[in-house]
């Protein structure tokens, strides 16, 4: 496993009797894009939170660029490289569209215990948010609020905060989700592009999408991984598609 | 319409002018209740960075209020006795002068905010209120059933402190230290909210996920600031103490938190003159509806309770009608 | 000490706490519900006192004073939900808090209006003046003893009202899922206006029991209200039964803590200084209890994670 970037081994967590995670296993590979997928209740976002932090796991390790993350925080997660965007944009509403992505900025170059000098002056900090700005193709809205953005442009800024922090890998939560079917096609050519540079971990309800775009797709179905393969291998499984579509269609 | 920028030039020339007046028409009550209005006003600016800026709302800002005047009854009362407050294992003698009290209740109240913030920061949202609030009150407990300085009698102080080259007992002069404190605290905590880390406190205020996503030390940041917040409140309960050479358990009780946040309503929340605007109207609404009748604290009532609920963003938001809320 | 003095202190603290409940447990179900932090709830405990005094005084019957206590409470509390509190809703926690504070500010000033500044006094009836003989010998106050009794009995009513009634079920659905409760057709507003209006009860009649062992005035409503804080602190908020557990644990520990501690110094240190550090300590004991309750378990005891 010594090429994963991010490696998620045996990991248990349960609630009261429930088992969320019931000894889950995957890794994300270099220039790939791994997608999660799975029915409601799956486990997906306990999942998610224990290797983005903020939910240790009962048994099992994350690790991530080769260090044991298991027992780390969000915040440190994030400055080792996972760089994550959310389902419902976690933006600061009423910040510019600028000033988010140099709080990004800010993270990554761990200035946040600078007291004096104006961040929005840095010239560092700028010249890193402008660059992810321009990326996603946001430069010209730079001097907008966040909150008076499209959806689809929240999206895009989301994407463009964790670029800041030059992850080495991804972590997105539905980036699809709400999308028109222009922005959809647009957002699938830039993860497309993206995944060379760090590979992503997709949690993703659109079908359409995790199968456009997944170089793997892993599902996960009452806190187990029953499937894990590539497009082909995951629609042909029968256990998918008892999962999926239901007992009797299987038949 | 206004910019703010000019509204806050028009505060501070009003704070300047009203005593230079009334010194030249020799009111002096007049003096006190401006330097009153400027002390105030410097505990809400340290109240409105934790809350303003930071979203943590600290219903316990008493605490350090309280122990910023101690800082200055205990170090002036032992110089006005002539007695050092301890022997072993050093000598440490009281004083009367101004920097070094300064000094002293920033410090002291820097620490105390450490320790209840570190605390209180475990926790958030309305847990966060009721905490802060009990930790206040404790200390209110404290000084009054500790007898050494004074208990519930508090503490007189005869003469006013010391400080080089001026008659403190001057009001107007007194009133001139306290403005340029006010000012100096002002630029800082400008400066301050512009940094690196005013960007971080205030993001992680607006998403705390997101501050946390890109790597910021999010209960770092807001015990840091909450440890700045305490030590401006602590330099004006010292002010305070000053002004009025008394002090006693009353500055530590949940009546001046409660009323430190009003400045800063009343003013608008998370603008840098907010909490100015706020304890000048304050001393005003005091003098004149106090005036009126006994009970003017039922006006104060029903006045806070429109602007809370019908106007959001107080004075300044009035004013310059922009409204900025900061709603999760 | 002896264990007799012991088991009294006990008691003492057994009615503190469950004073103390009846605060809490309107605050923690007014959170609970509505999602609301009220610091007025003093003032209604306030109002609960200053009603019973008054009719008392008129009427010189102490039970039809803790009836009107409870009234009172109900009305005045019913008043301001559907005035102020329900715009309050929606808002966040720091206009809840000063809308609130404001209400201090109007009721207690327009207390001291109406009754002035002085306090006034109610009397334990003649009916539970003096003491009982507990089993082992021990005398009690007979007044203090019922209101553990009157406590406890609330606790029991509210739990049984929770769990087992057609509101209680309602005020639980509400807890979870406002659009819930809303989408079955329970009138919402009338939930909450009869959620708020119970809080207020308890908290007026706890003034009201209270009043006849301290005196009435204006201001008595606030310090209660910081302690049924901790209380909910150490607890968990929004849980009866954190309240109560809470509450009987700061009950015992305030009031143990200040007849036993100056007696623990006092084995160590000279008489006075004992008495001066113990009192000392003793009044910030249950502050501490709670940060110790904040390190352990930020969430309080009975609190969800």
């Amino acid at each position: 496993m010594t090429d994963s970037i991010l490696t998620v081994s045996d990991i248990h967590k349960s609630f009261g009797a429930l088992k969320a995670s019931d000894g889950i296993s995957l890794d994300l590979k270099p220039g790939e894009i791994h997608a999660l997928i799975g029915p409601n209740g799956a486990g997906k976002s306990t999942l998610i939170k224990q290797i983005a932090g903020g939910l240790k796991p009962d048994s099992g390790t994350v690790w991530f660029n080769g260090k044991d993350v298991t027992g780390v925080s969000t915040a440190e997660r994030a400055r080792l490289g996972l760089g994550r965007t959310f389902q419902i944009s976690a933006l600061a509403m009423d910040y510019t569209v600028l000033e988010n992505v140099v709080l990004g900025a800010v993270g990554q170059s761990g200035s946040a215990f600078s007291f004096f000098k104006p961040a929005m002056k840095d010239a560092a900090l700028l010249k890193r948010a402008r660059a992810a700005l321009e990326r996603v193709g946001l430069r010209k809205r730079e001097e907008t609020i966040t909150s008076e953005l499209s959806h689809g442009q929240r999206r895009q800024l989301e994407v463009a905060v964790a670029l800041t922090l030059s992850p080495k890998a991804f972590l997105m939560d539905e980036p699809m989700a709400g999308m028109g079917g222009e922005g959809s096609k647009a957002l699938t050519g830039f993860l497309q592009e993206l995944k060379k540079e760090a590979p992503i971990l997709l949690v993703e309800h659109d079908m359409d999408a995790v199968f456009a775009l997944a170089d793997r797709i892993s599902v996960l179905v009452y806190g187990k991984i029953i499937a894990t393969g590539n497009v082909d291998e995951v629609r042909s499984n029968p256990d998918v598609r008892v999962a999926y579509l239901g007992e009797e269609d299987a038949a | 319409m206004m910019r703010e920028r000019h509204i806050n030039m028009i505060i501070l020339a009003l704070l300047v002018l009203v005593p230079t007046y009334a010194h030249f028409a020799e009111e002096p009550f007049t003096i006190t209740l401006a330097t009153r209005a400027v002390i105030f006003a410097l505990a809400g600016v340290g109240l409105n960075l934790a809350l303003g800026q930071g979203g943590l709302v600290s219903f316990g800002h008493a605490a350090y209020f309280g122990m910023g005047g101690y800082a200055m009854g205990i170090l002036a009362s032992h110089a006005q006795n002539y007695e050092p407050i301890m022997e072993v294992p050093f000598l440490i003698e009281g004083t009367n002068s101004m920097p070094v009290i300064w000094l002293v209740a920033i410090v002291m109240s820097a620490l105390l905010a450490l320790l209840i913030g570190a605390l209180s920061l475990r926790t958030t949202g309305v847990y966060f209120i009721m905490v802060t609030l009990a930790f206040g009150q404790m200390f209110y407990y404290f000084t009054i059933s500790w007898p050494a300085y004074g208990g519930e009698d508090g503490l007189s102080i005869y003469v006013r402190n010391q400080f080089p080259g001026m008659n403190t007992l001057d009001p107007i002069q007194f009133f001139s230290i306290c403005f340029v404190l006010l000012c100096a605290v002002l630029f800082l905590v400008n400066r301050l909210n512009k940094s690196p880390f005013g960007l971080a406190l205030n993001g992680a205020h607006q998403n705390e996920e997101r501050a946390l996503t890109v790597g910021i030390n999010v209960y770092r940041v807001r015990l840091v600031a909450f440890v700045i917040s305490g030590a401006i409140t602590g330099l004006a309960g010292a002010l305070f103490a000053d002004l009025n050479r008394f002090v006693s358990p009353t500055m530590f009780s949940w009546q001046i938190s409660g009323e430190i946040m009003i400045f800063i309503i009343l003013g608008g929340v998370a603008r840098l003159f907010g909490p100015v605007a706020g304890a000048a109207l304050y001393i005003m609404l005091e003098h004149f509806l106090g005036g009126l009748s006994e009970y003017w604290f039922i006006y104060l009532g029903a006045i806070l309770l429109f602007v809370v609920l019908f106007a959001k963003g107080g004075i300044i938001g009035k004013l310059s009608r922009k409204e900025i809320s900061h709603d999760g | 000490m002896t264990t007799l003095l012991l088991i009294e202190q006990v008691l003492n603290g057994l009615q503190f706490g469950v004073m103390l409940f009846l605060m809490a447990a309107g605050l923690t179900l007014i959170f609970g519900v509505m999602g609301l932090i009220n610091l007025a709830h003093g003032s209604l405990y306030m109002i609960g006192a200053f009603a019973a005094a008054a009719v008392a005084g008129w009427t010189g019957n102490f039970f039809l004073a803790l009836v009107a206590s409870l009234i009172a409470a109900a009305i005045i509390g019913a008043l301001i939900e559907l005035t102020v509190i329900r715009r309050l809703y929606d808002r966040d926690h720091l206009e809840q808090v000063l809308a609130t504070f404001a209400l201090i500010l109007i009721f207690s000033e327009a207390t001291r209006w109406v009754f002035g500044s002085f306090p006034l006094f109610l009397n334990i009836p003649d009916v539970l003046n003096g003491t009982v003989t507990l089993p082992g010998g021990i005398q009690y106050s007979l007044y203090r003893l019922t209101i553990i009794l009157i406590g406890l009995a609330v606790a029991a009513g509210l739990f049984l009202l929770i769990s087992k009634t057609r509101v209680g079920m309602r005020i639980r659905a509400g807890e979870n899922d406002r659009e819930m409760i809303a989408a079955l057709g329970v009138d919402i507003s009338v939930l909450y206006t009869m959620v708020f209006a119970l809080g207020a009860a308890l908290a007026g009649l706890s003034g009201a029991l209270v009043g006849a062992i301290q005196s009435v005035e204006v201001g008595m409503g606030e310090p209660v209200l910081i302690l049924a804080f901790v209380v909910i602190v150490i607890g968990g908020i929004g849980s009866i039964k954190g309240a109560l557990a809470g509450a009987i644990l700061v009950g015992l520990t305030d009031t143990l803590g200040r007849t036993m501690l100056p007696v623990i110094f006092g084995t160590f240190m000279e008489p006075s200084a004992a008495t001066t550090v113990g009192s000392a300590l003793a009044s910030m004991l249950i502050y501490i209890l709670m940060a110790g309750v904040l390190l352990y378990k930020p969430t309080g005891l009975f609190g969800s994670t």
